[in-house]
């Protein structure tokens, strides 16, 4: 397939290539060329009787696509083979009152805060197709029953297909009665994904592979210093270069170079002379944000996310304490495709494609950034090579390539960052310190602790107006009272969880994981630390403070008991332990690691088990947890965003390392959803993967490493 | 004008010398299937066949290849998809967001032509590739399958309870 193509083309070849993806410019119900009407915001049945199915939420790798389609198809009762999923625009929606409600796909919500309406969706379209049969027949709906896309009574049946033109015209009903879990038939099972075929002949369209007619292409170069400004360039010598069409000021602090090849704008920028106003960064560096952090150890002003009894009184009255210092570096996403964007502008009107996590948000960007208002702009979701939450809250991508397209009207721009700007201008997972203080009384059993987090709030920085009394609630995730978001599991008589805000100027990110991430890492490991000190064993301790939360202990139980915790083991094989809960989820992970008497690494072996209330794809759910210790393992061994002279000094993957293929362990899954709660599966594995790995090093070591990443540190 | 021989067509385009393979492929022939991860040879996301040769296009400039060289990307690795590799990433559901699938495809089948029955250091080799959804240990499980070395279901997954 050529990736030149028309506007009209361009619908019709994704569509056959992508064999049921349609990801294009297809403007729900209005579809050129003849159609059937759909039912609802959610479901359309064509005369061939393929069901398509919209997806609100963005595929980026994490399966929500197919997982979706599960529910709605459930519901519907359709024939699974002939379904089709598309997006819907996020401009259809705004014109629509947001009838696929939320497009935002971040937070692991992509299904559990959207199965009740999408499974009415699929609901509601059945009702119709059953009352349109029931019309024909002259028979009551309640005698009709469905099966694999046909409605059927009496030995007759009517195909979704023919139905469908004929339901599109009825009323459908105020409510509807959902299916029990324990009666699904396709949602809970581990069917193939949706997407699949054409990721492995290069014929799926990411953004960076968007071509239309007349485009041009862009490479940018933002203020390497944070808060720095663009001064002068001198295009002169620059314009003279083939291709090159245009130099421009890209807001106040970046500049672009467009051409009509990516490669020949990206080469004229690296010989653009640029004079860049550093501003009052630029003496800034890694160093200096960790002393400040460190003071915010021990400062008086903190905002108290958890507390109950007295924690400072019982760590005064205890007869023994144990105190350490935890430290979580920025981190870059590092998606596999950079930050890109296409757009068009003219006076009238300005079109986005872009792979964005929020649509919505990506055409609020776009409108900000064209002057337009948001019904005169459009946004096209274009499958992302990678999210994991850089894609999501903050657009800046987007604004600056429709700044560069209006700077030349009617014409389609290409932007597509470097990986070094990529590496340079992301949004950070924020850095963090951590001291924690546990009492212990004469017996070794634990009377009160005390985490004290100081450091970077990403709410404080992305949406500073949800910060109440200068606390941000989001920092204390996974160390809740309770609730059903990220309870900390642990009775703990006196414990107190506070947070000294300290905001350095390097702009952070929801990294896939959150602040999860970093607060099971301190609790996790020092929860061992306590053992240690109690000479208590690890899972022993944590079972007897878990007492009275039976979901963590139920997903802890079976990691350790798979991984054989307590059992024989090869010689020089060590297990770790870790348990949390977030993004609605119970999670634990018993890693098997040794290492070697020079002090080599190898992690063996992963058992992960985790509580999702309803598992509504456990193959991709399994792929989540898989995925999800790479993405903690790379942080936990390599990665570390540094900053000196005010930038970032990790340039690309030669000095941001991420795990590769001899890194990676073996992976065992235990998918274990216990009912009544929809919890979400892309992120809170991740957060078990770093303390297992380091409390494992610890038992084969009696080395507490405490301050990441693991290259850091010498283990002989 | 130069010329180069690409999934056995010989084609013409015009590019300045420094121009990397990665490019010419992806904006003078439209071949897009080949993606750009980091362009220092690092991620492997731009992996193609030089007369069979796994080569990181992103730092291989066009100028110093001949059209007598047999170029293989994504695109033209089997037709209809029927590569034993492409059908056991099928089989096992391999891809995530699928980015750097294309580069992972293209070194396991230089892998399994210098080396049809890979061992598992084989493999860590050879797969030096980046894949950050995290999708390694069903590679390296759809290679062995492709190999013929292993029983299809091999991805250890437990399902524990019902959903009342």
């Amino acid at each position: 397939m050529s990736a030149v193509l028309s506007r009209r083309d361009f619908l019709h070849a994704t569509s056959a290539a992508a064999g049921g993806l349609m990801v294009g410019f297809h403007v729900p119900g209005l579809a050129q060329g003849t159609t059937t009407p759909e039912l609802n915001a959610w479901v359309q049945i064509l005369p061939d009787e393929s069901v398509v199915i919209r997806i609100a939420r963005s595929e980026m790798g994490q399966g929500t696509l197919t997982g979706l389609a599960q529910l709605v198809a459930e519901e519907l009762e359709c024939d699974w083979a002939k379904v089709k999923t598309e997006y819907p625009t996020p401009g259809q929606n705004l014109a629509r009152n947001r009838a696929w409600g939320s497009m935002s796909t971040g937070g692991s919500r992509g299904i559990r805060d959207s199965h009740d309406y999408v499974r009415k969706g699929g609901a509601l379209a059945r009702a119709l197709l059953i009352q349109a049969a029931a019309n024909q027949w002259g028979a009551s709906v309640v005698e009709c029953t469905t099966a694999a896309g046909w409605v059927l009574h009496a030995g007759k049946k009517l195909s979704y297909g023919q139905l469908a033109a004929e339901a599109a015209k009825l009323a459908a009903p105020a409510d509807i009665q959902l299916k029990p879990a324990k009666d699904w038939k396709l949602a809970g099972r581990p069917m193939k994904r949706l997407d699949t075929k054409p990721k492995l002949d290069g014929s799926l369209v990411y953004g960076m592979d968007l071509q239309l007619p007349g485009m041009l292409n862009a490479a940018i170069k933002d203020c390497p210093v944070f808060g720095g400004k663009l001064k002068s360039f001198d295009a002169t010598e620059i314009e003279k270069r083939p291709g090159v069409k245009k130099v421009v000021r890209v807001s106040d602090s970046a500049v672009a170079v467009v051409a009509d090849t990516w490669w020949r704008a990206k080469t004229a920028l690296d010989a653009l002379p640029v004079v860049w106003d550093e501003g009052p960064n630029v003496a800034q560096n890694s160093a200096d944000t960790a002393a400040i952090l460190k003071d915010g150890l021990d400062a008086d002003g903190a905002a108290v996310g958890s507390s109950s009894g007295d924690a400072k009184a019982a760590l005064a009255a205890a007869a023994r304490k144990v105190e350490a210092v935890y430290s979580y570096p920025h981190q870059n996403h590092a998606c596999m495709e950079v930050m890109n964007a296409t757009a068009r502008w003219t006076p009238e009107r300005c079109e986005v494609w872009t792979p964005t996590q929020n649509g919505e948000a990506a055409l609020a960007a776009a409108a900000e950034s064209s002057g337009l208002p948001p019904s005169a702009c459009e946004v096209y979701k274009l499958h992302l090579g990678g999210g994991f939450g850089r894609r999501g809250a903050v657009h800046d991508w987007v604004r600056q390539a429709v700044a560069i397209a209006k700077e030349l009207p009617g014409t389609p721009v290409k932007l597509i960052w470097t990986r070094e700007e990529d590496m340079l201008h992301g949004r950070f997972h924020p850095v963090t310190q951590c001291k924690l203080t546990a009492g212990l009384d004469a017996a070794g059993k634990l009377t009160g602790l005390h985490m004290r987090i100081s450091g970077q709030s990403i709410i404080a920085g992305i949406f500073p107006q949800n910060i109440k009394d200068g606390k941000d609630p989001a920092v204390f995730q996974g160390l809740s009272a309770g609730g059903a978001e990220g309870a900390l599991g642990y009775a703990v008589p006196n414990l107190l969880v506070d947070h000294a805000m300290r905001n350095p100027t390097v702009p952070p990110g929801f990294w896939r994981g959150v602040n999860l991430n970093q607060n099971a890492v301190y609790l996790e490991c020092f929860i061992d630390e306590v053992a240690a000190a109690a000479k208590r064993d690890p899972l022993e301790l944590r079972r007897e403070l878990l007492a009275n939360s039976p979901k963590h202990l139920a997903v802890l139980n079976a990691a350790a008991a798979k991984a054989g915790w307590g059992k024989p083991r090869p010689k020089g094989r060590y297990l770790g332990l870790a348990q949390i809960m977030g993004f609605g989820s119970y999670v634990a992970a018993c890693a098997e690691v040794s290492v070697s008497k020079k002090g080599e690494l190898k992690i063996h072996r992963i058992v992960a088990a985790t509580d999702p209330g309803h598992a509504v794809n456990p193959q991709q759910i399994a792929a989540q947890v898989e995925g999800s210790f790479v993405y903690g393992l790379s942080a936990a061994l390599f990665g570390e965003i540094t900053i000196k002279d005010g930038r970032v000094e990790q340039q690309n993957f030669n000095t941001y390392p991420v795990m590769k293929m001899e890194h990676m362990p073996a992976v065992e899954t235990i998918v274990m959803p216990s009912g009544g709660f929809w919890g979400g599966v892309g992120e809170p594995t991740i957060a078990v993967a770093a303390p297992a790995v380091l409390n494992a090093i610890f038992a084969a070591t009696g080395k507490r490493i405490r301050d990441l990443p693991l290259s850091k540190h010498s283990l002989v | 004008m130069a010329e180069l021989t690409v999934n056995g067509k010989r084609v013409q385009f015009e590019a300045e010398a420094d121009t990397p393979l990665l490019w010419v492929l992806r904006e003078q022939l439209s071949l897009t299937g080949t993606k750009y991860g980091c362009g220092v040879a690092q991620c492997g996301a731009c992996t193609v066949h030089i007369d069979g040769a796994p080569v990181r296009s992103c730092v291989m400039p066009a100028s110093a290849l001949t059209a007598a060289q047999k170029i293989t990307t994504i695109e033209g690795l089997a037709p209809n998809a029927s590569h034993p590799l492409q059908k056991a990433w099928d089989a096992l559901d391999v891809p995530q967001c699928g980015f750097c699938q294309s580069g992972m495809l293209m070194a396991a089948a230089a892998l399994l032509k210098a080396k049809p029955k890979p061992t598992d250091a084989d493999i860590d080799a050879a797969m030096t590739n980046i894949c950050r959804c995290g999708t390694y240990n069903r590679v390296r499980a759809a290679i062995h399958l492709a190999a013929g070395q292993v029983q299809r279901k091999q991805i250890p997954i437990v399902i524990e309870g019902g959903q009342a």
